[in-house]
């Protein structure tokens, strides 16, 4: 998974090709560390049809609220700069991760 | 779905993992199911004071992955998969699962409790958006903003003081007019320069446009209804809602005894149900802490092996 940060995430998500997923979590957040495992895994398995991205909110806060996201762990599908879908907080589950990545591929 | 396991322990809190932990070092097969990742409620505590030995200043997590560790060690196996149905009655007990299904001489229904929503309008929406159950996770996005912490038990007040690290200013918004968490948190919570109070007050209503940016908060003596907005310069606030938890016990209803959605066990946990028994927030107690958590998975566990105990000296 590629990381972004705040400079990057522009060029990498906001700009680029196709479909891209971002993990946004948080250093915090055990949830999202519990959770990463599992994204780090489908990246494996659907990162030659989707881009993989993870953003640390925490040294990005300003712009994850800018993407509406103020609640963790989020991970979302952008296409053309924009955020087409996402499964906030409980509903981030391994189940419907993989079937909104199914989705977009 | 060959193998028939001594135990399964539905859900991998601090009574699920202590339960996990115990069966194991008894050499029970012992699986335990996992809906999302262990630790239940106390993976969103910022701090866990009161369980006896845990460290100074240690997190819900923290000490959950110890337990975790600790149950791993002693040969309990974990899956994370949601349990859709459950077959309780009879020797062989039938957990049926969204990806599998798993069979056992005996359960432990460790499900816990999740937190109670204010349930008003708007908060479902702007969960993720503004409204938070959980302070370690989403604490720091409202660094400099205003917060408001719904609630007067300790984790409300203890989370209000954690909230005090990012917030410019955090408002506990209680609906009585006087705390329920123990004096001595009271106590840093009253001496803290950050924190307000909003007595007798509850949350009608949770708007914004896309963050949460205004409420209407209801003073519970007077009837006035009062609209609170977000400053102009913040154009949002966060609200934590700490008023509760519900039992999640909706897939045992009409199978096992329970009493206002809790389940009825009895001092060895045993439910209604031979060779089911029920450990931690999800029963019936007067004290529903970590420490009265591991101590009732510690008993089922202890009771799952007598009862395998006698039930097989009965076939014999």
């Amino acid at each position: 998974m590629l990381v972004v940060d705040k400079e990057t995430f522009g060029p990498e998500v906001l700009e680029a090709e196709g479909y891209v997923l971002v993990d946004f979590f948080g250093d915090g957040c055990a949830p999202c560390a519990a959770l990463m495992p599992a994204v780090e895994a489908f990246s494996e398995k659907y990162g030659d049809q989707i881009k993989f991205t993870k953003l640390n909110t925490t040294k990005a806060r300003r712009l994850a609220i800018s993407q509406k996201v103020l609640g963790l762990p989020v991970i979302a599908i952008y296409k053309g700069g924009e955020k087409v879908d996402e499964l906030v907080k409980d509903d981030a589950t391994e189940a419907n991760i993989e079937a909104m990545i199914q989705k977009y591929i | 779905m060959s193998k028939i396991y001594d135990v399964i322990i539905i859900g991998a809190g601090p009574a699920g993992l202590s339960a996990g932990l115990y069966a194991g070092r008894s050499r029970l097969s012992t699986l335990i199911i996992e809906k999302a990742r262990e630790g239940g409620q106390i993976v969103n505590t910022s701090e866990i004071a009161n369980y006896p030995g845990s460290l100074e200043e240690e997190s819900g997590p923290a000490l959950i992955e110890r337990m975790k560790s600790q149950a791993k060690r002693f040969g309990a196996e974990t899956v994370y998969d949601t349990v859709s149905e459950v077959e309780l009655e009879g020797d062989v007990k039938t957990i049926k699962c969204l990806a599998n299904t798993y069979q056992a001489k005996t359960v432990i229904l460790a499900n816990g409790a999740y937190p109670t929503p204010i349930g008003c309008p708007g908060e479902r929406e702007f969960t993720g958006r503004g409204v938070s159950y959980c302070a370690t996770c989403d604490g720091a996005f409202f660094e400099d903003l205003e917060v408001y912490v719904v609630g007067g038990g300790d984790s409300a007040v203890e989370e209000a003081l954690f909230m005090t690290k990012f917030a410019r200013k955090v408002t506990v918004v209680h609906r009585r007019d006087e705390l329920r968490a123990c004096k001595s948190i009271q106590e840093k919570a009253f001496a803290n320069p950050k924190i307000a109070f909003l007595w007798d007050s509850v949350i009608k209503e949770l708007k914004g446009e896309e963050l949460l940016d205004t409420m209407i908060v209801k003073n519970v003596k007077t009837g006035e209804q009062t609209e609170v907005k977000a400053d102009a310069e913040d154009g949002m606030f966060g609200v934590f809602v700490f008023i509760g938890f519900r039992p999640q016990t909706a897939l045992y209803e009409g199978k096992v005894k329970m009493q206002n959605y809790y389940i009825v066990t009895d001092e060895n946990m045993n439910t209604s149900i031979p060779g089911v028994f029920a450990a931690g927030d999800i029963r019936v107690k007067s004290l529903r802490q970590v420490v009265t958590a591991a101590s009732d998975g510690a008993i089922a566990a202890t009771q799952v092996e007598k009862y395998l105990e006698a039930e097989a000296c009965s076939v014999i």
